[in-house]
């Protein structure tokens, strides 16, 4: 078996991968190296969505997906300039306030950075007036082209307590789902840990996955906002006050039998929890739900602060907590009185 | 057994036959939700396939072409039957109607336009103020379509009805290497889809979906994909060329497609990333057999992809469309080489398919 690599360092590995919505081929890659001779099955599925299983249905048990995202936002060309300056579009929801002077590498390895036309007085800076200059000197030298993807680039910033990363959304959840996969027992249950794409152009792959699956209850594990930043949105989420137990958010409503058996779970165990309302946001827990006939669905949240620029926030106990959350609720009969 | 061969080589021309077909397409009045005149002449097409042939519950034409070889790719193919256009929802008298848009149609584009309305193709007009009576002022505003009417001077004898949808008038004509006709998004999929069945190549199962209701939202290429089931989605389509030179002289940065540059393969679009494993195998089809290709620019629209892809447990799936400017307006310009390099394009891709296409990811 491969070395055990702890929570951490999975975690440095998977936010410094690119692997923007489409392009999770890299990112996959890794996951599967971490999950193998952990699980029963494993497996891609036609649109990319890497699934594990993990124990096989007993009496008193039942099917149970699990969700967390590789896939993060990105970039992509949409011209090459005579010059050599990429325009590009985005690849799910890019703040123009966090690309200029930001640095980018290309699923085939190129870097550049970004930059940006000259702004009138008081203008917003639309992704229009941006472009990536890969250092090539004319159109003819540029190593990109039209319909080539980038990922930001930025190492893991560790500040103690708290930790820093692009693509905390929704890496850090993939980490979790790992390091739960790994310690759960399932007994009962039939576990399915999808690590699914496509999420951030619209939900795309946990809706394929969730029917290829056909899960009895589901859970995504993604991140939440948080309102504990000066003069931020109003929201009762705090970094550090433990794992969101999600009620809504605007891709769904949480099933109440899912909140319930989460909060209990959270209860017994004496782990801090916090319950969440997310004003806009969605997560693979609405693909689940409307899945076939319908399954129960809720979602177990990691607050993060500054969520889609390159430096999102996480607290380490939250994630501490949030696998031992998911490993309680896996590794018993669950309970949706 | 059909009497069409099942062919390997397929050289697509656009003769007389052709373009009678094309023309009989483009001229039909077929709006979102109403669908019946395209679908009429699809299935009069196809009459031979009429045993592997049905229309679903929600009017689409779905043709079940089965190869001869052995380990087939189950591949669904769609076009859209219908196009963007008007409804009438009011009867104001004296051959007088407001209407809707159904689809999305420029309001811009309405001003001065004959109209076809209904089964019949009643002719009527989108009428305005004449400019003798207008002040400058008025003639900076964009008329708003429920300040617009349509007008067709009573010549209908009451064949005209609120739920009645329309049309613009134009009628398809060459120019030379191009042609100029309404409704080319998606006529040009729908004939391509039909060449395909008469010629389909016999290594895989064409599973051929001619959809309604695309201009609202890819509607009835959802329910087609479920019922299809298919392991390969392709969507044939036609995408905007905005390649007129910058009348400032600044580069054009955003042609999104460029007219004789060939098939346009599509990356990203709103609704669908392309899977990669088949924007590869069209490119190297394209390369092998020297066809032009060019990459949509990534950006929004979307096809009927949109949907195929996220059918069931997941279909890889890609678009191509044929470039044309001035898409849902009166009247649309392709170049016919494009047109025949798109049919050839997809007929020779099929031919190389076999399941390998579908193995893992990895080694993307």
């Amino acid at each position: 078996m491969a070395k055990q690599n702890s929570l951490w360092t999975i975690l440095q590995t998977l936010v410094e991968t690119p692997g923007p919505s489409g392009s999770e081929h890299v990112i996959r890659e890794k996951v599967k190296a971490e999950i193998q001779g952990h699980v029963d099955e494993l497996y891609t599925d036609a649109l990319g969505n890497l699934i594990a299983r993990k124990g096989s249905l007993k009496e008193g048990g039942k099917r149970i997906m699990i969700s967390a995202h590789i896939d993060e936002i990105g970039l992509m060309v949409t011209y090459v300039d005579d010059n050599g300056f990429a325009r590009f579009m985005p690849i799910g929801g890019i703040n123009p306030l966090t690309c200029l002077g930001g640095r980018v590498v290309f699923m085939n390895g190129t870097q550049g950075v970004i930059g940006m036309e000259r702004l009138d007085k008081g203008e917003f800076p639309e992704l229009p007036k941006y472009f990536i200059d890969t250092g090539a000197t004319a159109k003819a030298d540029s190593k990109v082209g039209v319909g080539d993807v980038c990922g930001f680039e930025r190492p893991l910033l560790d500040l103690g307590k708290r930790i820093v990363a692009k693509s905390m959304d929704d890496r850090v959840a993939a980490a979790i789902t790992v390091e739960a996969l790994k310690e759960v027992k399932p007994g009962v249950n039939e576990i399915y840990f999808v690590f699914s794409v496509q999420e951030e152009v619209g939900i795309r792959g946990a809706v394929t996955a969730a029917y290829g699956v056909d899960p009895e209850v589901g859970l995504a594990v993604d991140v939440t906002r948080t309102g504990d930043t000066p003069l931020g949105v109003k929201m009762e989420v705090s970094l550090g006050n433990g794992p969101a137990i999600k009620v809504r958010d605007s891709s769904f409503i949480a099933d109440p039998r899912v909140v319930r058996w989460m909060v209990n779970e959270a209860k017994t165990q004496e782990i801090p929890y916090q319950l969440e309302v997310l004003e806009a946001g969605g997560t693979d827990g609405a693909a689940i739900q409307r899945a076939r006939a319908g399954v129960p669905a809720g979602c177990l949240s990691i607050p993060c602060r500054y969520i889609h620029s390159p430096s999102e926030m996480v607290d380490r106990d939250d994630v501490l907590n949030s696998v031992r959350l998911l490993v309680g609720l896996l590794g018993k009969p669950v309970s949706l009185g | 057994m059909a009497k069409t061969d099942i062919s390997t080589k397929f050289n697509p021309l656009l003769g007389e036959t052709e373009l009678d077909l094309l023309s009989k397409l483009c001229n039909s009045v077929s709006v979102s939700g109403d669908e019946q005149e395209v679908r009429a002449i699809v299935l009069e097409e196809l009459h031979e396939f009429a045993a592997v042939t049905k229309v679903d519950a929600m009017g689409n034409v779905l043709v079940r072409r089965e190869g001869t070889g052995t380990d087939r790719v189950r591949v669904m193919i769609a076009a859209h039957m219908d196009e963007v256009g008007f409804m009438i929802v009011n009867d104001e008298g004296d051959g007088i109607f407001e209407f809707r848009v159904i689809g999305g149609v420029d309001p811009r584009q309405l001003v001065g336009k004959p109209v076809s309305i209904g089964r019949e193709h009643i002719p009527g007009v989108i009428g305005a103020k004449a400019i003798h009576l207008t002040t400058p002022e008025e003639r900076q505003q964009v008329l708003k379509v429920d300040q617009l009417r349509i007008d067709i001077g009573t010549g209908s004898g009451g064949k005209v009805k609120v739920g009645d949808r329309g049309t613009f008038a134009t009628k398809l004509v060459v120019l030379g290497p191009s042609i100029r006709s309404k409704a080319l998004d998606d006529r040009l999929g729908v004939f391509n889809l039909i060449q395909l069945v008469k010629h389909a190549p016999e290594n895989v199962d064409l599973l051929a979906a001619f959809t309604v209701q695309e201009e609202l939202g890819l509607r009835g290429a959802r329910t087609a994909a479920f019922a299809f089931d298919p392991e390969i989605g392709i969507a044939m389509d036609s995408t905007p060329a905005n390649d007129l030179p910058h009348y400032d002289g600044l580069e054009n940065t955003s042609p999104n497609t460029r007219l004789g540059n060939g098939p346009a393969i599509y990356v990203m679009d709103r609704g669908t990333i392309g899977d990669q494993r088949l924007i590869r195998w069209l490119v190297a089809s394209a390369e092998a057999d020297a066809i032009p290709w060019q990459f949509r620019q990534p950006g929004l629209g979307g096809t009927d992809a949109g949907e195929i892809h996220k059918t069931r447990a997941g279909v890889p799936s890609v678009s191509v469309s044929v470039p044309q400017r001035y898409l849902h307006s009166a009247a649309g310009l392709i170049r016919i080489e494009d047109e025949l390099n798109t049919l050839k394009l997809i007929h020779t891709a099929l031919t190389r398919l076999d399941r390998t296409i579908l193995n893992p990811q990895e080694k993307m």
